[in-house]
């Protein structure tokens, strides 16, 4: 397979613990590059900072949906017991607000929780089963042990042979093309 | 020498194992050939779960009327026994959610395994408010969705609180389970060799490959559903003690209900993961990740709420006597010296007294004793939820109108049916999918924090800096 006929993704270079991870991702943001991602088995503490990554959407998310399920909980409730079909239960009010706490409660955290998790995975692009990366064996173990940098061809600044150059003298442990 | 000791944290993953050794170890249970031990249990499990499907069918079929429930009794075994297996289920979320939000990073360990039992533990929960309601085919009337009759369901009943915590809480575990699952199910994807498997975990794990960019919403989702499953966890049982706290039943219209309820449930949960955690850490050979500190950290826990439990029957005692209400004091002495007073001090056997062993630390360090406490435990809360159901129903306001309970045969038979459910489930669980949070356990491995690495990329273990005038401890099971 040549370069020329498959599109090229972008540049996969392989590390070997999050502290190398850690360093060539604050390299990499100091070049300038803004399409890259790094990849590895565990959640790295410090990641964040060092790839400059923007606070997670994902409280709104939760927020509207949180507020959403109270919303509906209380609105459901007033509609069947107030408006639709009333009815004296030892004399008791209609609108029984200290009795409603319960499912008002539930229903709010089982929406936050939607979207909390559906959110998540909105937010990541998932569920995606056709990556380019999938097509590279080593990627792999990016789910075992391995640490992993890819700055995707999309990037303005990409130069195969720059980012090639750079990602030797980062000290990777292997580099490798990626096609979609 | 100093009054104070210095105490090292015993180390979280015991032996010499690397992020691939970690990965190995565990997925290999899923990727090997099943063992024949597995079909050996799997087989009593089935013969339970169906039954369990036979006591359920023959139920539907005669009614009600095949259990012990007489007039006054009117809830017995199923009550009992949803009680008790939701509260079992408490523990997992405890683990996951609580001791996340407490950074207590021995959960990883356990968390996986322990939201197994809660979902397990809750689906046979649920199976009882479902069938005991009599007229099955009508079942739907518990939920606002409209019927024949153009009414709605009655929110000031907690019975109808009840569906929808139940409901809501089996909901988030199973999600917060799942979402737990996803990157170890793309390690399972990524180890395995067959196309089946690959197929199988590539669509389960939805695409994951580890990206940090996913990872970082991944893990405030985490936190986001840790912060909701805690009120979540408290709140579930809480309305499970409203089923009796809400009504004017002498021994139950009381406000100590809902944290002693919740307590019980942690109490039971724990001792419950304890039972599947010895048997299936020396089944698996996974003593290096669930070691004997983890054992001793839940066993502090069951002797802490095992202690808040027993100072709850105290204070329910003296409460009733501090009211002054002659029927909420003769229930109470009924309950230890009544009809019933054999459960009642088999629960204070099982509750009061046999945590407290766990003061010991040769005993609460030692497998065997563990794991019998841990069972034991489970007898006890078992015996609780009979005390608590029976003997107020059974001996209320009217001398004339109390009897005596006893359960019949197919009670007996639909309460064992469920632990082929539960069994079932479980060994399911351990075949297919990783029982050890594979990511969780790497992230807390010292070679997880970049720190710990010189700027060569070479890593040092990390030395624990001891101040001057301290003496050491010496090491939990050096």
């Amino acid at each position: 397979m040549s370069a020329e006929t498959k599109k090229m993704y972008g540049i996969l270079a392989e590390f070997n613990n999050p502290r190398e991870l850690i360093d060539v991702s604050k390299k990499v943001v100091e070049l300038g590059y803004d399409k890259f991602d790094t990849y590895s088995p565990f959640p790295i503490h410090g990641i964040d900072k060092a790839m400059k990554l923007e606070k997670s959407k994902l409280g709104w998310i939760v927020l509207a949906h949180g507020l959403l399920g109270f919303t509906a909980a209380v609105s459901m409730m007033y509609f069947m017991s107030v408006i639709d079909y009333p009815i004296n239960i030892s004399g008791k009010p209609f609108f029984n607000a200290p009795a409603w706490v319960p499912v008002t409660f539930e229903l709010t955290i089982l929406l936050s929780a939607f979207g909390a998790v559906f959110g998540m995975f909105f937010l990541n692009g998932l569920p995606r089963f056709n990556h380019p990366l999938f097509t590279i064996e080593r990627f792999k173990r990016s789910t075992d042990d391995k640490f992993f940098v890819c700055i995707e061809a999309a990037d303005s600044k990409f130069h195969a042979d720059q980012v090639h150059e750079f990602f030797k003298d980062a000290g990777a442990a292997h580099i490798e093309e990626v096609y979609e | 020498m100093s009054k104070y000791q210095y105490v090292p944290e015993p180390a979280l993953v015991k032996g010499d194992h690397d992020f691939a050794s970690i990965t190995h170890l565990v997925t290999d249970v899923n990727l090997r050939p099943t063992p024949k031990t597995w079909y050996l249990l799997m087989l009593p499990a089935n013969a339970l779960l169906g039954l369990l499907l036979v006591s359920i069918g023959y139920l539907f079929w005669e009614g009600t009327g095949i259990w012990g429930l007489t007039n006054p009794i009117g809830w017995g075994w199923a009550i009992i026994n949803f009680v008790w297996w939701v509260g079992i289920g408490h523990a997992g979320t405890l683990i996951s959610a609580i001791l996340f939000l407490f950074r207590q990073d021995w959960r990883t360990a356990i968390n996986r395994f322990a939201e197994a039992m809660t979902i397990f533990a809750v689906m046979c929960a649920l199976i009882f408010p479902a069938i005991h309601v009599g007229r099955i085919w009508v079942i739907y009337w518990v939920f606002p969705i409209p019927n024949q009759m153009a009414m709605w369901p009655n929110f000031n009943s907690p019975l109808l609180w009840d569906v929808f915590a139940v409901s809501t809480y089996f909901t988030v575990s199973l999600l917060f389970w799942y979402v737990g699952l996803v990157p170890d199910l793309a390690t399972l994807r990524d180890k395995a060799s067959d196309k089946i498997r690959q197929i199988g975990y590539g669509l389960f794990s939805l695409g994951w490959n580890g990206s940090n960019r996913h990872w970082w919403n991944y893990e405030k989702a985490y936190m986001i559903l840790a912060g909701l499953a805690t009120p979540l966890v408290l709140s579930v049982h809480t309305i499970v003690s409203f089923d009796f706290a809400v009504s004017v039943i002498p021994g139950w219209h009381t406000t100590i209900f809902p944290p002693y309820f919740v307590a019980g449930a942690i109490f039971s949960g724990f001792a419950m993961v304890l039972t599947l955690m010895i048997i299936t850490r020396k089944v698996y050979g996974m003593e290096d990740i669930m070691t004997n500190d983890h054992m001793e950290k839940m066993n502090i826990i069951i002797m802490v709420t095992g202690s808040m439990v027993g100072f709850a029957y105290m204070m329910e005692f003296f409460i009733a006597w501090y009211s002054g209400v002659e029927y909420e004091k003769a229930i109470f002495i009924l309950r230890a010296t009544g009809p019933y007073a054999w459960a009642y001090w088999i629960m204070m056997a099982c509750n009061v007294i046999s945590p407290q062993f766990f003061w010991s630390k040769k005993l609460r360090t030692n497998v065997t004793f563990t794991f019998i406490i841990s069972i034991v435990v489970n007898i006890g809360m078992w015996f609780e939820r009979f005390v608590i159901t029976v003997t107020s129903l059974a001996n209320d306001y009217l001398p004339s109108s109390w009897d005596y309970y006893s359960p019949t045969i197919w009670d007996a038979l639909t309460y064992i049916g469920t632990f082929g459910l539960f069994g079932t489930m479980f060994l399911l669980f351990l075949r297919f999918l990783p029982m050890i949070a594979i990511a969780e356990v790497k992230a807390v491995l010292p070679q997880a924090d970049p720190h710990n690495y010189d700027e060569n990329g070479t890593y040092h273990a990390p030395v624990e800096e001891i101040p001057e005038h301290v003496t050491v401890a010496k090491p939990k099971n050096a």
